[in-house]
């Protein structure tokens, strides 16, 4: 029962925070839901209670030549494991600064002679300042790496201390911390969506979400996304789903469990997203209304109006007037006047782990009381982070400790200890200055392919190779119930389909768009410019994609070659 | 820009709309400015004069709302005697009066012109001068009008900004020293009990192992076929076992 409830609350835990750092889009989502996320849960459910092994046992008890999934979900759950602490160690330091007054990316440190402020703080905005350069103290090209910081350095060791300490005792103790970091971030959250939704502009955001846009819908970006955002909410491919089931009851009636699991992330990511859009909506109408405040004070002063004269309501009518009276003198100031747009404002999306960090600190700082806003969020951030660590963690450790000749040796702690140690000192690569630019290979390569394909041989291996009525005799024996339509038609046929399109989609975009770019900070300019990735870097990008996508048919290759000597062994023999 | 410039061409739509405002240049370069409402004072000087003029620029209405008082002569007056005060604070400049500080130029903005002349009303002083004395008390000189740096602007005069607050110790090594500690002590603490757990467990089994023999033959014998109940990976599961099982409550 608890593990039932840990595997309940671990897959929502992913949905907030993905869900927190990109912005969602309703239809594509509950259609992929709906279509690829609940068929492939239940399935990935059902191996785990069938075989009552982790990942690499199950697979290769379904087929021999499929230890190879296994062995390739391990490897993307250790390097997730490996840059996803990093977000941790983040929320921690934000979490740590959140105790001054006045927050520290509210203001722009001043320059050296105290008559302005900090020349990269005037032309970015403060968030984006602290963020650039006082957390990640940003180098401008990934070329560059510097030194490692030693403040998220410490945040870091922080954070893998905590992980190790939340998965020391194995999962029966994960699972009370789960129960605690999966039911307090829905505390906040409803304190947040009542404060979120009395903010004033909140309902632009509001209907912005809510209003479908046709053009965004055609496009296929946005059905990649949504379904790629289900992989990793759902934590479909990782191996942790099945190494979680496998603790289950053999009677357990894992169907119901995958739809109300479903059903839960779905109606969690809606919530999540009102109140993610109605604290947006705030961020859109206060920058939209602090840009006309600002263009009614150039006309003020430039053409000596009267204080308080401009408002915004007749502020067009006026600015015709000054055109046409005073035409030499306006259109010396024309260039500084800036068009604003709300629309524009609600547009500007950030992706990934910016929008968690920069476009909510600019949102909580104009909040009443800010410190405790921003606490509340940070803490929030910190509990799913670390459940989300743990799932992973979860993930490569239960085959570890499967295996006899580990555990033979080692005891449960010291396993568990070398992982996170391991983890860590690699993860302090992204502390360096240039670490940001290597946790975005990491964030946008290491997971998102491999897990296709791992997801893509787990349904083909299991209707195919292990045979569909085979499987459904099993299940039927197992938990008494036998196996609906719908689930067989998807297993077989519709989403196996589904992600064979999003792969071609993902490298003809790659094809198309020909070298890979990323986003560097610029400090003299305070902005983001697109550059290149130098060839190493495609290599490494490279490496991590083969790295666990070759262990498929590696595995395959390796139990080829061991049955060939078998029987070269009993021919001989013989 | 130079303030020269600036007087003669700044646009006021009120002024300029009536026809108010004359401006004339004389023929050595000097230039004079001539209001007819709402003037304080038109002044004649040579051109390099207006390089010791600054311009300032006052918010009421921003600052003060709905307590916004009217920018009047009496207000102008004040004004003067807050520039001469900061004036006579500078060394060798104790003689400064209010009649030596001209305004000019004022506008619904409400903004205008300053400069402070010598006792002999021939020159005037040094823009250096007077940056620096207005710098040094800028503060009085906004307490006195209710306004702030940003609602009562001096250009060419940058304000001298409050450094921020930095305690000693950055607090957040303070809380973040706290929660390492903490998470430090609870490591070792369910490290070290989990230790003595397997001492425990291996003084147990000791003891057991006669009896556990045992136990392994007694099943080996029976029925003949070697069948082990608790393994249950990946073999056939007896649903009947499997029913005894759930009689007990689950944990």
């Amino acid at each position: 029962m608890k593990v039932q409830a840990v595997s309940h609350l671990r897959f929502y835990i992913k949905v907030l925070k993905e869900q927190m750092m990109k912005g969602s889009f309703l239809v594509p989502y509950i259609i992929m839901l709906t279509v690829e996320g609940m068929p492939l849960l239940y399935l990935e459910l059902a191996v785990g209670q069938r075989m009552r092994q982790g990942s690499i046992g199950a697979w290769r008890t379904i087929n021999p030549y499929l230890s190879g999934v296994g062995v390739a979900s391990v490897v993307v759950s250790f390097f997730l494991s490996m840059y996803y602490n990093v977000i941790n160690a983040w929320a921690f330091w934000y979490l740590f600064h959140s105790f001054q007054d006045p927050l520290p990316w509210s203001v722009c440190p001043l320059n050296g002679n105290r008559t302005g402020y900090d020349e990269e703080c005037e032309k970015a905005s403060s968030t984006q300042y602290f963020w650039y350069r006082k957390t990640l103290n940003i180098s401008p090209s990934i070329q560059e790496s510097g030194a490692v910081q030693w403040e998220p350095a410490l945040c870091l060791i922080l954070a893998w201390l905590l992980v190790y300490l939340c998965i020391l005792r194995g999962t029966e103790s994960t699972g009370k911390v789960v129960y605690f970091t999966a039911l307090l971030p829905y505390c906040v959250l409803i304190v947040y969506l009542v404060r979120g939704l009395t903010l004033h502009g909140a309902t632009n955001g509001l209907a912005y979400m809510f209003t479908p846009k046709m053009e965004q819908l055609a496009n296929p970006k946005a059905w990649i996304n949504a379904a790629t955002q289900i992989f990793f909410s759902l934590g479909l491919g990782f191996g942790s789903l099945i190494a979680f089931a496998s603790y289950n009851e053999p009677s357990n009636n894992c169907q119901k469990h995958a739809v109300i699991v479903s059903i839960i992330n779905s109606s969690t990511s809606i919530f999540a997203s009102v109140v993610t859009f109605s604290i947006y909506g705030f961020k859109a109408t206060f920058n939209y209304e602090s840009c006309l405040n600002k263009v009614i004070l150039l006309l003020t002063n430039s053409f000596d109006l009267e204080d308080g004269f401009l408002t915004v309501s007749n502020l067009e009518e006026v600015k015709s007037y000054l055109a046409s009276a005073y035409p030499s003198k306006y259109s010396e100031v024309f260039p500084q006047i800036k068009n604003c747009s709300l629309e524009s404002e609600l547009e500007t999306a950030v992706q990934g782990t910016g929008l968690a960090f920069i476009v909510y600190t600019e949102a909580i700082k104009n909040m009443e009381v800010s410190q405790l806003w921003s606490v509340l969020y940070f803490f929030m951030l910190l509990m799913l982070g670390i459940g989300s660590m743990l799932g992973n963690t979860a993930a490569i450790l239960t085959p570890l400790t499967d295996s006899k000749v580990i555990s033979s040796y080692l005891p449960k702690e010291a396993i568990s200890g070398l992982v996170c140690l391991v983890s860590c000192a690699i993860g302090l690569v992204f502390t360096m200055e240039a670490g940001n630019y290597w946790f975005d290979i990491f964030n946008d390569y290491a997971a998102t392919l491999p897990l296709l394909l791992i997801v893509l041989v787990e349904a083909a291996a299991v209707c195919y190779l292990y045979g569909l009525r085979r499987f459904e005799s099993d299940l039927k024996a197992m938990t008494g119930h036998a196996l609906n339509w719908y689930w067989k038609a998807m297993w077989g046929g519709v989403s196996p389909l589904l992600i064979i399109s999003l792969f071609v989609f993902y490298l003809s975009d790659y094809i198309i768009t020909g070298t890979l770019q990323y986003q560097a900070w610029d400090a003299s300019q305070g902005q983001l410019v697109t550059k290149d990735y130098p060839p190493y870097a495609l290599a490494i990008i490279g490496l991590l994609v083969a790295s666990s996508t070759m262990c498929i048919p590696l595995g395959a290759l390796g139990t080829f070659i061991v049955r060939r000597l078998k029987r070269r062994d009993t021919a001989s023999v013989a | 820009m130079s303030p020269s410039r600036k007087i003669l061409w700044a646009p006021n739509p009120s002024f300029l709309e009536a026809g108010k405002s004359t401006i004339k240049v004389l023929a050595d370069g000097r230039f004079s400015v001539w209001h007819r409402k709402g003037v304080t004072m038109s002044w004649m000087g040579p051109r390099e004069d207006a390089e010791n003029a600054f311009k300032v620029r006052l918010s009421l209405r921003t600052a003060l709302g709905d307590k916004a008082y009217a920018w009047d002569t009496n207000e102008e007056y004040l004004f003067k005697a807050m520039v001469a005060f900061s004036m006579r604070r500078v060394p060798n400049r104790e003689g400064t009066e209010i009649s030596h500080v001209l305004l000019c130029n004022v506008t619904q903005r409400v903004s205008f012109w300053f400069v402070v002349t010598d006792p002999s009303r021939n020159h005037t002083l040094p823009a250096v001068e007077v940056q620096s004395a207005i710098r040094m008390n800028r503060n009085r000189i906004n307490n006195a009008f209710f306004l702030n740096d940003q609602t009562l602007e001096f250009l060419r005069i940058p304000a001298t900004l409050a450094p921020p607050t930095d305690p000693s110790v950055p607090i957040w090594i303070i809380i973040f020293g706290v929660i390492f500690c903490i998470v430090i002590v609870a490591t070792m603490l369910l490290i070290l009990s989990g230790i003595r757990q397997h001492r425990r467990k291996n003084k147990g089994p000791s003891e057991m192992e006669d009896t556990e023999d045992k136990w392994e033959n007694t099943v080996k014998i029976e029925n003949g076929i070697p069948c082990d109940p608790l393994d249950m990976k990946g073999g056939h599961v007896n649903d009947a076992f499997v029913t005894e099982d759930e009689r007990l409550t689950p944990l």
